[in-house]
């Protein structure tokens, strides 16, 4: 697809069904690291897209890039909705805000009135699961709930693409499982796209409807998966051996584009 | 709507929440309590005793070491209680010169506060203009107060607002320099959060940055206040027009050899100072503490 913007590398209007369309993205640093190269990578609506890929191969950058905090280099970036929620690695809540507050920030940032953004915020809290924990600072919350704190906070934009950057990175395994479990019920209560960073093979795997793999230094797509298994995931396909041939495949493509290192 | 089963959240990361009631949390208040006691004692016992020994050391160079004609230097501690304290005529010309001294320093620190806040806020605004401005406050804070006393005294006069001016001088660049590091240390994923959203730059300012530095805006407020009642005693030694505040008194006593009203001048002073130092400290916890460990 070729879209002619006035800039090459501006975000433009994807097509209706195309929600984010990467096309030869390059991004090279002021200091000459080239983080990305030639990434060709779509999202459509009813998928949730996983990036897999070592420490430091531009994974991030592909999604600051999505979300308009960074500008490619070079190749075109095109997005099909603006409504865009972004999940970062912490969970960037304000710590003078309870949690109804800091769940409340993006529709008071865009001016909504008191009334509707209470209404969304009590919406979103209900949805994560925070009920009851609405007053809380977010000091007083686990490392879980402060996620559910922030993934409430990007609900409240009902967006149709979500961006992900490795957002349970931090978390003990068991919390981790819990909130991929919650994510993928999210995903198809609330229809949205996904585009999920992680470097967890089988978090990739379990979650996405596509698992693409990146090499490193400059960051290229080595290969990309279909996931085969029914959304909404049954925790039980982990101990499935398909669940474990796919997540052997990726990790060996994996092992593959990071050169054995 | 879908909603979420409420049944794992509840046991997600419950046991980390402080602020949830539990059965066991009133056996854990009642064992807690004669700690926190203990705890109170360990810390007012130490300095107490220290200061009992201050005292006896004193009543010692007073009674033995000093000539009875020379023990203005050193008063004994019962004098400086009866004749700088108590004695109507004292007491009255303390109350007078305290009342104006604490006029000018917190009027002094109040303009340093709003001076250095927006001085700060314009610095945070652009690199440009912080490079532009923060040299200025640099040379304000070196140069000596003592080499500017004849031109303040030129322009603006040998009595309040000359005062006033020396305590804004004095007060003006820990809240310009804290309330910059505050501004400036504000977390780059929560000002990514704000311009994702297209947040403008007031929006970013007083919804973000500002709280955000509230706790060092706080910090600089409590250095900024004991600079200022320095500022209103040194001020009084060169601005003596008018009514006089504990500067002027504390020279007026120095020079009539008054050791006990000096002295008691003297504590005074050093008291209103702590108080200020106190509550200011007060104020930040009662504003930040709930979210900063403001100590």
């Amino acid at each position: 697809m070729t879209v002619t913007a006035p800039a090459p590398n501006a975000p433009t209007r994807a097509t209706s069904d195309t929600l984010l369309d990467f096309a030869n993205v390059e991004m090279t640093f002021p200091d000459g690291t080239i983080a990305l190269q030639g990434v060709d990578l779509v999202v459509k609506r009813g998928e949730f897209v996983t990036v897999v890929g070592p420490s430091g191969c531009g994974k991030s950058t592909l999604l600051r890039i999505a979300s308009g905090l960074e500008t490619a280099s070079d190749g075109t970036v095109a997005l099909g909705t603006d409504r865009i929620g972004y999940v970062f690695q912490d969970a960037t809540l304000l710590p003078w805000r309870n949690v109804t507050a800091n769940v409340e920030l993006l529709a008071e940032l865009h001016g909504e009135s008191k009334k509707d953004r209470a209404a969304k915020a009590k919406d979103a809290i209900d949805l994560v699961g925070l009920k009851g924990f609405e007053k809380h600072l977010p000091k007083a919350l686990s490392g879980g709930m402060k996620m559910r704190a922030s993934l409430a906070r990007s609900l409240t934009l009902d967006p149709e693409l979500f961006l992900f950057d490795e957002p349970f990175g931090a978390l003990d395994e068991i919390t981790r499982e819990r909130l991929n479990d919650e994510l993928i019920r999210l995903f198809n209560a609330k229809q949205f796209a996904g585009l999920f960073i992680t470097h967890s093979v089988s978090e990739a795997v379990y979650m996405s409807t596509k698992v693409v793999v990146m090499s490193g230094r400059p960051g290229k797509i080595v290969e990309t998966f279909d996931v085969p298994f029914p959304q909404p995931r049954d925790p039980e396909i982990r101990f499935t051996p398909e669940y474990a041939a796919l997540v052997g495949e990726v990790a060996h493509a994996l092992r593959k584009g990071h050169g054995h290192s | 709507m879908t909603t979420i089963s409420n049944e794992k959240t509840v046991t997600d990361g419950t046991d980390e929440l402080q602020a949830h009631p539990t059965p066991g949390l009133a056996v854990t208040a009642t064992v807690a309590k004669p700690k926190g006691r203990k705890r109170r004692r360990t810390t007012w016992l130490p300095p107490l005793v220290v200061f009992l020994v201050i005292v006896a050391v004193w009543y010692l160079i007073s009674l033995f070491v000093l000539n009875p004609n020379l023990r203005f230097l050193l008063p004994l501690p019962q004098d400086i209680v009866m004749k700088g304290f108590i004695d109507p005529l004292s007491f009255n010309a303390l109350i007078v010169a305290l009342w104006q001294t604490v006029i000018v320093s917190m009027l002094g620190l109040a303009i340093a506060i709003v001076i250095g806040v927006v001085w700060a806020i314009a610095m945070s605004q652009a690199k440009w203009i912080e490079r532009s401005l923060f040299p200025y406050a640099v040379i304000l804070q070196c140069i000596p107060i003592l080499a500017l006393v004849p031109l303040i005294g030129f322009w603006f006069g040998y009595e309040f607002q000359s005062r006033v001016l020396v305590c804004v001088m004095i007060a003006l660049f820990p809240m310009v320099n804290n309330t910059l590091f505050g501004l400036q240390s504000v977390d780059k994923g929560h000002r990514e959060l704000f311009t994702l959203q297209g947040a403008s730059r007031f929006t970013t300012l007083s919804k973000l940055s500002f709280p955000a530095a509230l706790p060092a805006i706080f910090a600089g407020m409590r250095i900024s206040a004991g600079l200022a009642v320095v500022g209103a005693i040194v001020g009084d030694q060169f601005f003596r027009r008018g009514t006089p505040g504990l500067g002027i008194l504390i020279s007026n006593y120095s020079s009539r050899l008054q050791g006990e009203q000096l002295f008691a001048t003297i504590i005074t002073a050093a008291l209103f100072g702590v108080l200020v130092f106190w509550l200011f400290g007060l104020l930040g916890r009662r504003t930040v503490g709930k979210w900063y460990d403001f100590s």
